[in-house]
């Protein structure tokens, strides 16, 4: 069973794909930057600094999506006792965590000229900065244990904990009161923004997703060769 | 039209402050990464360059070491 998760397949497509998805991220990126700097309008009540979303929002997004992914990947490696899961899994932790910072740092600065203050301790962000600590406790694992088992068992350990704390910052701005906004885009209901703002918002969540995707087949490259140095001393 | 883009009603602070930390952010990950995979590309190169030529025969038998080799000037 998921014989196409064979590392020797794998590598043939993942070894040539990060050019190619290089290429399309900053074609991608290019008219992210474009529409969300200069052609989309500026906010009523918030005026320029609206643009901030566009960088904030999409950071967020795929920074929760990442961890959600991890969790689902560790849990299949226990059931399916498949290595691999564990390796896509721990290759896809450094942009989720780097989106996590990028969504904290954003947002603070948004923070400054629309709610006065740089830090607030609400409920969205400070459950945002569990997500970070979380993050670090996953990649910190994969580090200070040497023994697969033992690792594959405490990274997924780590992973249930912290997808408790997704749907906390997910439904957080419902829950509490909170500094923060509401969603403004809903999939099961009517979305609150205007499509002059979420046509670049979409763009740059998909120029986000395409380096998400970029680095996680650079690093799972990486690992992958580094199985294979290991194969290459026993030889 | 640039000090407009640039000063963005007095917001131009905060929104390239944003934009600049990511972009940033996503080009120290990309060095980074970068240098990992280098690294360990490197290592296997040199690993494989010591090898004897039975033990080389049967590494190069293996499709991914093929293609690690051949990437060596890939992403």
């Amino acid at each position: 069973m998921l014989k196409f998760l064979e590392p020797n397949k794998i590598f043939l497509i993942t070894s040539k794909a990060p050019k190619y998805v290089m290429a399309l991220f900053i074609v991608v990126l290019s008219l992210g930057l474009i529409e969300s700097l200069i052609l989309s309008p500026e906010d009523y009540k918030q005026s320029h600094s609206v643009r901030i979303m566009y960088v904030h929002v999409p950071a967020a997004w795929i920074s929760l999506g990442i961890f959600s992914s991890i969790t689902i990947l560790s849990l299949s490696g226990f059931i399916f006792k498949n290595k691999h899961f564990f390796l896509i899994a721990k290759s896809l932790a450094p942009s989720g965590l780097v989106f996590n910072i990028i969504a904290l740092v954003t947002g603070s600065i948004w923070g400054k000229p629309t709610w006065g203050t740089w830090w607030a301790w609400d409920a969205r962000i400070t459950s945002m900065l569990i997500l970070v600590l979380f993050y670090l406790m996953y990649l910190l694992a994969w580090r200070i244990y040497n023994d697969k088992e033992q690792v594959f068992k405490i990274t997924t350990i780590i992973t249930i904990f912290g997808i408790i704390n997704v749907p906390i910052i997910k439904y957080s701005v419902d829950w509490w009161n909170t500094l923060h906004q509401p969603a403004s885009i809903n999939i099961l209901s009517k979305s609150t923004i205007h499509s002059s703002m979420l046509f670049p918002l979409m763009i740059m969540t998909a120029a986000f997703a395409l380096f998400s995707l970029l680095i996680f087949l650079m690093k799972y490259n990486t690992e992958l060769i580094k199985i294979k140095n290991k194969g290459l001393d026993r030889l | 039209m640039i000090n407009e883009i640039l000063q963005m009603n007095g917001y131009g602070f905060y929104v390239w402050s944003a934009f600049s930390f990511t972009l940033v952010s996503f080009s120290a990950l990309y060095i980074v990464i970068k240098i990992q995979y280098v690294k360990e590309r490197n290592k296997f190169v040199s690993k494989f360059g010591a090898l004897d030529s039975k033990k080389a025969e049967v590494a190069r038998s293996q499709i991914i070491n093929k293609e690690i080799l051949s990437s060596s000037q890939s992403i």
